[in-house]
């Protein structure tokens, strides 16, 4: 690991001021996935930034018909609280089989989603349910956030503080998962509120993305009968040592069918 | 350099670093704990497991002055003197080890897993223990050496 400049500003304000006056600053969150990559030298920051001290990042809340969670919220907390399970479930389940309980309790909402992994499992939650991306300066919808592997529309220095969460009818993730490390090889998480459905899924694709025409079949009819038939060409599904792109198309039906038996088995919860 | 000051199993510890320090790196070389193993370096096999103010996290993939201000116990602050922490003293009893070089990560993971239920099932010790990879035992020790430690930290109160 090359040497750099650490900081622990204590304002969004201040963080964004170290970052524009460094020659390549960048944040860290949980650094379980920067951390990696800075050992590797393929991030090579002049000054790493600590987000750890600034208030109000950290944390789960209600309003209304969202769910509100903070970007420095650790995984095992979106895991493990009442708050989540109460409102989103199937959102807790799928963060409490991300990764393992010591990579849980490190990392974060926040850095998950800068990251942009494209086989990770919390972007095809925040597409499928429609969340709201929320910075230190605007708000992003999920569908304009995830623009292609490990890439975001986040600008230069933009700081994400909170994810707005709508909490869904129904709603179910499953994921066909790497046995190692817990990616997804392909997953997929259907969300239904107020008539309307969305299929998002991970790990097919250099980026996550919406399954339309299985969204407007599930629209007619919300069973798993309603989408046996749509099969997903395999043009331009990932290939790599864990599956062809004709076994990951065979999975999307899979997994998309089982998503749909799981959410309409699980209403919302009262 | 970096100033930090992390209690580690009870003592204060200040010291200038450099801020690339791993944790794992300030815990073995610059205080000469060497219970805390490296086996991977890449967040997989959770040798390198530390409490961070009572969690389980890896320390190979933290920088120490991310830990700035933290209680950090490893395996050496378990011990009461020469008598062996309850855990510890059911890993042995219970053949949980071979060579040994994984079991300070899985005590550490096994210490968080029963401050958040005092009697797990065998499931909840296995989703536990999903971040520690074992290459001697075949985990069935394991799990029973963590059965009987929690059972045992449950009568000592
Ligand atoms: C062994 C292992 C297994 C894993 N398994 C899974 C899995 O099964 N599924 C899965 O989805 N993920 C998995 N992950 C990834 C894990 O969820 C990551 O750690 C996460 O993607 C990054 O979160 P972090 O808080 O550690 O971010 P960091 O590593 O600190 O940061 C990642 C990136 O995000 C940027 N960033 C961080 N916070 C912000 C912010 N608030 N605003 C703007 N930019 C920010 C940083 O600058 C950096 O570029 C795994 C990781 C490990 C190590
Ligand atoms: S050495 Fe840290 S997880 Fe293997
Ligand atoms: S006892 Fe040898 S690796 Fe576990």
């Amino acid at each position: 690991m090359d040497d750099f400049n650490y900081h622990e500003p204590r304002t969004l304000a201040e963080a964004a001021v170290v970052l524009h006056a460094a020659r390549n600053g960048v944040y860290i969150a949980g650094g379980m996935s920067l951390i990696p990559a800075l050992k590797h030298r393929r991030v090579r920051p002049s000054d790493l930034i600590d987000l750890r001290l600034i208030d109000g990042l950290a944390g789960i809340r209600r309003e209304a018909d969202t769910l509100v969670i903070g970007a420095m919220t650790k995984h095992a907390d979106v895991a493990g609280l009442d708050i989540v399970r109460n409102s989103i479930p199937d959102l807790a389940r799928l963060v409490g089989e991300m990764a393992d309980p010591s990579v849980r309790n490190r990392a974060t909402l926040g850095g998950s989603i800068a990251h942009a992994d494209p086989a990770s499992d919390y972007p095809p939650a925040l597409l499928a349910l429609e969340a709201i991306i929320v910075t230190d300066t605007r708000r992003i919808a999920a569908a304009e956030f995830f623009t292609g592997p490990f890439t975001t529309g986040l600008r230069k220095g933009e700081i994400i503080t909170a994810v707005n969460f709508p909490i869904p009818d129904n709603a179910a993730y499953v994921k066909f998962a790497n046995v190692a490390s817990r990616y997804a090889i392909v997953g997929v998480f259907v969300a239904r509120r107020a008539g309307k459905v969305c299929v998002a899924v991970t790990g097919a694709k250099p980026c996550v993305f919406r399954f339309g025409e299985m969204e407007r079949a599930l629209e007619n009819s919300f069973t798993p009968d309603a989408i046996k038939a749509i099969v997903m060409s395999a043009q331009g599904l990932t290939a790599d040592i864990h599956g062809t792109p004709e076994y990951r198309a065979h999975l999307i039906g899979v997994m998309a069918q089982r998503a749909v038996a799981s959410a309409a088995a699980k209403p919302r919860p009262a | 350099m970096a100033r930090v000051s992390i209690k580690v199993n009870g003592k204060d510890e200040a010291c200038e670093i450099k801020p690339r320090t791993l944790l794992v790196e300030f815990l073995r070389d610059h205080l000469g704990l060497t219970g805390t193993h490296v086996g991977c370096d890449t967040t997989q096999c959770g040798c390198c497991i530390v409490l961070i103010d009572g969690k389980a996290v890896n320390s190979c993939t933290m920088l120490a002055v991310q830990a700035n201000g933290a209680d950090v116990t490893t395996i050496e602050g378990l011990a009461d003197g020469g008598k062996l922490h309850p855990m510890q003293a059911a890993f042995r009893e219970h053949h949980a080890l071979q060579c040994g070089f994984c079991t300070p990560g899985f005590i550490m993971s096994a210490l968080e897993l029963v401050a958040k239920k005092k009697n797990p099932t065998e499931a909840d010790i296995r989703y536990g223990l999903l971040g520690n990879m074992c290459r001697c035992t075949g985990y069935e020790n394991i799990i029973k050496a963590v059965k009987a430690g929690a059972e045992a930290m449950a009568r000592v109160g």
